[in-house]
């Protein structure tokens, strides 16, 4: 039985066509199929993934540090993001527009124009504007404002609330909120009718908390009914301290010159155009009498948060890193000592000090690709969870995640360096010498 | 012209350097015929893991010139004597040296993967090599699982699973109780038989004496013994 086994199998070798190219005498050898890249990454694998609970306390260090860096660059980007983008809802659809004013020789500073008692209608005809409303303080020089006029000569003289005169529309262009009752029209306005609206501040100074029955306020010596009251205005907050009355009535009772100011709500990203054509609007002939405040296009502020990115953090992320570079460099060492054994077959079997190298260095890397790539997943999802926990936007620029997984495979590369030289090195002999 | 030897050892000696100075190896000549069954018998510190060595190619001879197969050695650099050694010798160890997470297949396969084996002719050559040796019935098994004597016949199967020219064993029965070294033995014979040179360093007289041809070390010097 023993005898014929060998017959069989040296009948199967026999006509292999290998076998006569050896022969050939010169100790050439195919370099065709000998340790190509395939082989190179199927030996790599096999030696990743021998020892799996290994692998994950290896890669554990890259995980951490590429997903610290991904979460600190994320959150920066994503509150940048949202910084920005809670200025621009009320920065960037808000246009002002006041008289220019120019010092005058002996040092005061002076009004150089006046903005029209219509401008609300002259700039709503504008392409981009959306709401528009004057606002004006009217100067109280000895009047106080009271809801009940008491005259106690011996008290000390308080100090009301301000007084200001708004046009009709002023509420919806700075964008407030009436708590009750209404805010005064067109027709208040036109015909100097003697109603005030308070702002909340305001209205509990005076001790007013509902018009229905329409209490009264007294501004010096004169009456004005309460029709409403405001609450949360998103510019100008001043208003919400002050009693305000139609235009119209600051002009007849107060002798009100001219508006202070144009509150013009526009529809995003139309700042440039309503800056240029408002001013031309008001008055054709002197337009640059006009101080104009509009968003700038390119959002500068959004740049300048962007920019501040958190560098402990940031720091924090690169250490992380390092360690987790460290960690491969040592479990990659501690691996080739365990497998010197295999390492010095390798050898014995053909392959060059290049070839035991390389295997590693592609272990090493590997390893470092595979705790790039969980750890910019972590690092991502972390970055969308706490967003979304917090009601933001999520911005985590896919550059950011791509780069990180691959700057985890840069750090498998350098600490596989060493160890890979380490392996490369050992004396086949010895090796072999020593137990399986 | 006739095959040359398959080794021809000319004056070789090798010394290692540091006090003292130490010549493991004294002016050794050896001529080792195709299908020779040579054994290399001495006790430790003979100089038989020199020997080994040199043959192996894991090792340069300090003076002295080492034909394998007709081509000198010393003129070989580093990456092309790790291509003869791939291409030429096979090696079968005391300690197995088979990789514990790899079947028995991919274990002999991975001689295929250093020595130039074309890859679609590797599989069909590792089942051959591992029929040879009378394993088909583990082709799928962990080393682990197997007996000591199975073990080592998968280390025989990777060695020559790339047709070498010469396989060489270093003690290749030193873990193995006296049933599974006389398989072992047995395997050797076989292969031989079948055109293969063998060189089989030992100290197992037994092991020794099976072979053709025995060659004791002592001192660095080496004696034929007929």
């Amino acid at each position: 039985m023993k005898l014929r086994m060998p017959r069989r199998g040296r009948a199967e070798r026999g006509p292999a066509p290998d076998e006569a190219v050896d022969r050939g005498g010169a100790p050439l050898i195919a370099r065709a199929d000998r340790f190509s890249a395939q082989d190179l990454i199927v030996e790599a694998s096999f030696g990743i993934g021998a020892r799996p609970t290994r692998l994950i306390m290896t890669t554990l260090g890259t995980v951490l540090g590429i997903a610290s860096l991904v979460v600190t660059i994320g959150f920066a980007q994503t509150a940048a993001g949202q910084i920005a983008s809670q200025f621009d809802a009320v920065a960037a659809t808000q246009v002002v527009i006041e008289p220019g004013s120019a010092n005058s020789l002996n040092g005061k500073e002076r009004a150089t124009g006046s903005l029209p008692w219509d401008a609300p209608d002259r700039v709503s005809r504008l392409a981009g504007v959306e709401l528009a409303g004057l606002v004006s303080e009217v100067p109280l020089d000895a009047v106080t404002i009271t809801a009940v006029p008491v005259n106690d000569p011996s008290e000390p003289p308080t100090l009301g609330p301000a007084l200001m005169a708004t046009s009709a529309g002023l509420l919806d262009a700075v964008r407030g909120q009436l708590v009750t009752g209404r805010y005064f029209d067109v027709g208040h306005d036109a015909r100097s009718d003697r109603v005030a609206v308070l702002g909340s501040r305001a209205a509990e100074r005076l001790g007013i908390n509902r018009v229905d029955s329409q209490p009264s306020i007294f501004i010096g010596d004169s009456s004005y009914t309460v029709i409403g009251i405001i609450d949360e205005v998103e510019r100008r907050p001043d208003l919400l301290d002050s009693v305000i009355v139609p235009l119209g009535t600051a002009r007849a009772d107060f002798g009100l010159a001219s508006p202070d100011e144009l509150q013009i709500q526009i529809a995003l990203g139309a700042g440039t155009i309503v800056a240029t054509q408002a001013p031309i609007a008001l008055n054709p002939n002197a337009p640059e009498n006009y101080e104009v405040q509009a968003p700038s296009p390119g959002s500068a502020l959004r740049e300048n948060v962007q920019a501040d990115v958190n560098i402990v953090f940031l720091i924090l992320g690169v250490l992380a890193l390092l360690a987790g570079g460290l960690g491969i460099a040592n479990v990659t060492m501690l691996s080739v000592m365990e497998r010197v054994g295999e390492i010095g077959l390798r050898r014995a079997l053909g392959a060059t000090k290049r070839n035991i190298a390389h295997q590693f260095m592609v272990e090493s890397v590997v390893i470092g690709l595979l705790g790039g790539l969980v750890g910019a997943a972590l690092g991502v999802f972390a970055v969308v969870v706490v967003s979304v926990m917090q009601g933001w936007a999520p911005v985590v620029d896919p550059w950011l995640a791509i780069g990180s997984a691959l700057l985890g495979a840069v750090v498998g590369l350098l600490a596989g360096v060493y160890p890979a030289v380490k392996a490369s090195n050992i004396e086949p002999i010895i090796a072999l010498r020593g137990s399986n | 012209m006739s095959r040359p030897p398959v080794v021809d050892l000319i004056d070789v000696t090798r010394s290692f350097t540091g006090p003292p100075e130490v010549q493991a190896l004294k002016s050794i000549n050896l001529r080792v015929e195709k299908q020779d069954y040579l054994s290399i018998v001495g006790p430790s510190g003979s100089g038989k893991s020199t020997m080994l060595n040199i043959l192996g190619l894991l090792d340069r001879p300090s003076v002295g010139e080492y034909y394998l197969d007709g081509a000198l050695t010393s003129l070989a650099g580093e990456a092309e004597r790790a291509a003869l050694r791939g291409g030429k010798i096979g090696f079968v160890f005391q300690a197995f040296h088979l990789m514990p997470h790899r079947s028995v297949l991919d274990n002999v396969l991975l001689a295929t993967v250093y020595s130039g084996v074309p890859r679609a002719d590797r599989e069909r050559r590792a089942r051959a090599a591992l029929h040879r040796v009378h394993l088909d019935h583990r082709i799928d098994f962990l080393p682990g699982t197997l007996s000591g004597g199975e073990r080592q016949r998968v280390a025989v199967a990777r060695a020559v699973v790339a047709s070498p020219q010469l396989l060489l064993a270093d003690e290749p029965t030193g873990n193995l109780d006296a049933t599974t070294s006389g398989e072992v033995m047995d395997l050797f014979e076989e292969l031989n038989a079948d055109g293969l040179t063998l060189i089989v360093i030992t100290h197992d007289k037994a092991v020794a004496d099976r072979a053709g041809r025995t060659i004791s070390i002592a001192d660095g010097r080496v004696s034929e013994t007929t």
